[in-house]
């Protein structure tokens, strides 16, 4: 414990970051909190009615629940998340347990692994974009039909037919499939990155160990890699559902911004960004507050389940 | 299980070609045959090669050169999973997310084929292990519950459970404290026998490896100096190095001379030592070696005298001595002069060695 007489000292040092914290994050908080509960807030009203003018209800979540939209955005959101989690999550364990049992050229494909992590994310969409396209870069479909782009041209080579994956008439199913690959590509750098770090803690002994008990490569990965790993397994898993229900940028990145907000493709946090840019600032607050009992939920439940399977 | 190591050889190769331009020879041409049912200590201090030989014999390293022969068999291209030996790892390296139980059914639960056990039968083998360690009191605890020597007696119950032809125990004691030592050496001891399972251990203590071994290898810079039965090897030392190996308190290292067949230590003829050429040689003589005797030829300056109870350790100094410090053992019921100045002795002749001063090699009397 820091002497009582030398407290204020520690407060002095912490001030900055907790002065920071206060005002760009438990304010916003409190005040979404506040407006969630404020029956349709908005700016130009509160100008003419003040801060504390409108009625205390449940009237927004009301309208956000009866909103059409919603329950789309709420399909999208789980189907883009909770299925490329798992799926990046094994993906991640496979290759950082490759990566690590390699020697040479371990640092280089560490390097290009990681890429995505520190590219911009509409510029990868925009990358994808082209790669999923049909007719080069036009949106209309186009009837003669000459360039293509690289993944329907793999298709074709072997001896495949084009798949409208993105383009105007293409179906809800593939455009879906198109998200999904870009979400676990992203997903990936920064999972392989925490594994791949346990893993290189892993004392080599445990190996050498079961080496001596006669086990087998499956069964070492299976009983002892996978237990060793959980702690780092469980973390990147509850992060990684997270980040997933709040996917936008994917969205935006391989389609537009509408597609991502009021189209198709719209997720909760496109919806709560459509809310805000409609003046229905409280609406935007009840949502962002669903999404945040959703999480909070999720989060809860795979607690529950590493408590039981982690070992610390 | 006789095992057998025929001029086996371990060179790590150098990978700073910039700084020094030589491989390092971790085992040089280490031939001995272990016999069936024996408990064998590698002796020597840090760097000797002897944990690599254990390694090589386990089959987790690959020897350079040489070959390892487990009975008839040549294991040497054997790995590890096939060759049946147990292995008690310096710091145990119990899996961590396993209960005791779990820890030590593990090898069974990797048996295949027409070995593969029965649930009841892996179960009655386990708790036939852990009583043997008397540990089947914790079956149900995590490793992180237990004592180190607790789980050092798990990490002995996982490498027997299977009944490995060879035991191989990586300084097993090290991480205990001074009086579970004690006991845990005794352990191991009565488990070998109880078992009659050929057991290797690698230490760098040479009580531990002098007071429960059958034999003794003591190593040197991955060359072996001298291998037998802990006694012969105290009583009987190939060279220097070995001589001052064991033996505590250490033995006393003095310059002397020989000429025409008399040992002289700082002018005084101390021993007679016949058919010993003349030469300048490096003389030890062990602490029990000394006898008190007033008008003996070996004279000291006496610095003080520690009580030991039993005996005493007198400590004096000798102008020729390479230690500090020349330390004689002597019965408490001789009455020592404290306040003399000079303690003078004979010497038991069985208790001093002569070397050569250049090669260190022991010039036999």
């Amino acid at each position: 414990m820091v002497d009582s007489k030398q407290q204020w000292k520690a407060w002095l040092y912490l001030a900055p970051a907790l002065i920071l914290l206060a005002i760009f994050t438990v304010w916003p908080i409190l005040n979404t909190s506040i407006m969630a509960f404020q029956e349709g807030y908005n700016e130009m009203d509160a100008l003419r009615l003040g801060r504390w003018g409108f009625p205390i209800g449940l009237g927004n979540f009301e309208r956000v629940l009866n909103y059409s939209k919603f329950w789309s955005a709420l399909q999208n959101t789980l189907i883009l998340c909770i299925p490329t989690v798992l799926i990046s999550t094994l993906l991640a364990l496979i290759i950082s347990v490759c990566l690590n049992s390699i020697k040479p050229l371990q640092r280089f494909l560490q390097t290009i692994y990681f890429l995505p992590y520190v590219t911009n994310s509409l510029a990868i969409g925009m990358v994808f974009a082209a790669m999923f396209n049909i007719v080069g870069t036009t949106a209309a479909e186009n009837p003669v039909i000459s360039t293509y782009g690289i993944i329907n041209n793999i298709i074709m080579m072997f001896g495949g037919d084009p798949i409208n994956w993105i383009n105007a008439g293409s179906t809800y199913e593939t455009k879906l499939i198109v998200v999904m690959i870009y979400i676990i590509w992203n997903a990936l750098p920064f999972k392989i990155l925490i594994l791949l770090g346990a893993l290189q803690s892993v004392n080599k002994q445990y190996y050498d160990a079961a080496k001596i008990d006669g086990t087998g490569k499956v069964r070492t990965f299976v009983r002892i890699t996978i237990p060793l790993l959980s702690p780092m397994i469980t973390y990147v898993v509850i992060t990684g559902f997270i980040g997933g229900f709040k996917e936008y940028s994917s969205v935006v990145g391989i389609f537009d911004d509408a597609m991502a907000r009021t189209g198709q493709l719209n997720t909760m946090v496109g919806l709560i960004y459509t809310s805000i840019t409609n003046s229905n600032t409280g609406v935007a607050s009840a949502a962002a507050l669903i999404l945040f009992a959703i999480i909070f939920v999720i989060t809860m439940i795979n607690l529950a389940i590493s408590k039981k399977t982690t070992y610390y | 299980m006789k095992v057998a190591l025929q001029n086996l050889t371990k060179i790590f190769p150098n990978r700073d070609k910039k700084k020094v331009n030589e491989d390092v020879v971790a085992v040089n041409n280490f031939t001995f045959e272990i016999p069936d049912g024996k408990l064998i200590g590698l002796l020597g201090p840090s760097g000797c090669g002897k944990s690599t030989t254990l390694y090589m014999i386990s089959g987790l390293q690959k020897p350079s050169s040489g070959k390892i022969f487990f009975g008839e068999e040549d294991v040497t291209e054997l790995p590890t999973e096939k060759r049946g030996v147990g292995l008690v790892f310096q710091n145990y390296a119990l899996y961590p997310h396993m209960t005791v139980k779990q820890n030590i059914l593990f090898p069974l639960q990797n048996l295949k084929g027409a070995d593969k056990l029965t649930k009841e039968n892996m179960l009655e083998r386990a708790y036939e292990a852990a009583r043997l360690v008397q540990i089947d009191e914790l079956m149900d605890r995590k490793p992180s519950e237990l004592s180190g020597g607790q789980q050092q007696r798990v990490a002995i119950a996982r490498a027997l459970v299977k009944m490995p032809r060879v035991l191989l125990l990586d300084e097993p004691l090290s991480n205990l404290d001074a009086r579970l030592r004690l006991q845990t050496r005794e352990e191991i001891k009565r488990i070998q026998m109880e078992t009659g399972i050929t057991t290797i251990f690698v230490t760098h203590d040479q009580e531990e490896a002098m007071s429960i071994s059958d034999f003794i290898v003591v190593m040197k810079l991955g060359v072996v100096q001298q291998v037998g039965k802990p006694q012969d090897v105290y009583d009987d030392p190939a060279n220097l190095f070995v001589a001052k190996f064991l033996g505590t308190p250490p033995i006393n290292v003095l310059d002397g001379e020989v000429k025409s067949g008399k040992l002289f230590i700082g002018g005084a003829a101390v021993l007679d030592v016949p058919g010993v050429a003349d030469q300048a040689v490096t003389v030890g003589i062990r602490p029990e070696g000394f006898n008190l005797d007033p008008n003996g030829p070996f004279t000291c300056d006496l610095s003080n005298v520690e009580v030991m109870g039993r005996d005493v350790s007198v400590v004096s100094k000798h102008a020729n001595s390479q230690n500090p410090v020349v330390r004689s053992i002597i019965n408490s019921d001789a009455n020592i002069d404290t306040s003399a100045t000079t303690i003078s002795y004979s010497l038991k002749s069985h208790k001093v060695f002569i070397f050569n001063k250049d090669t260190e090699e022991r010039i036999r009397f």
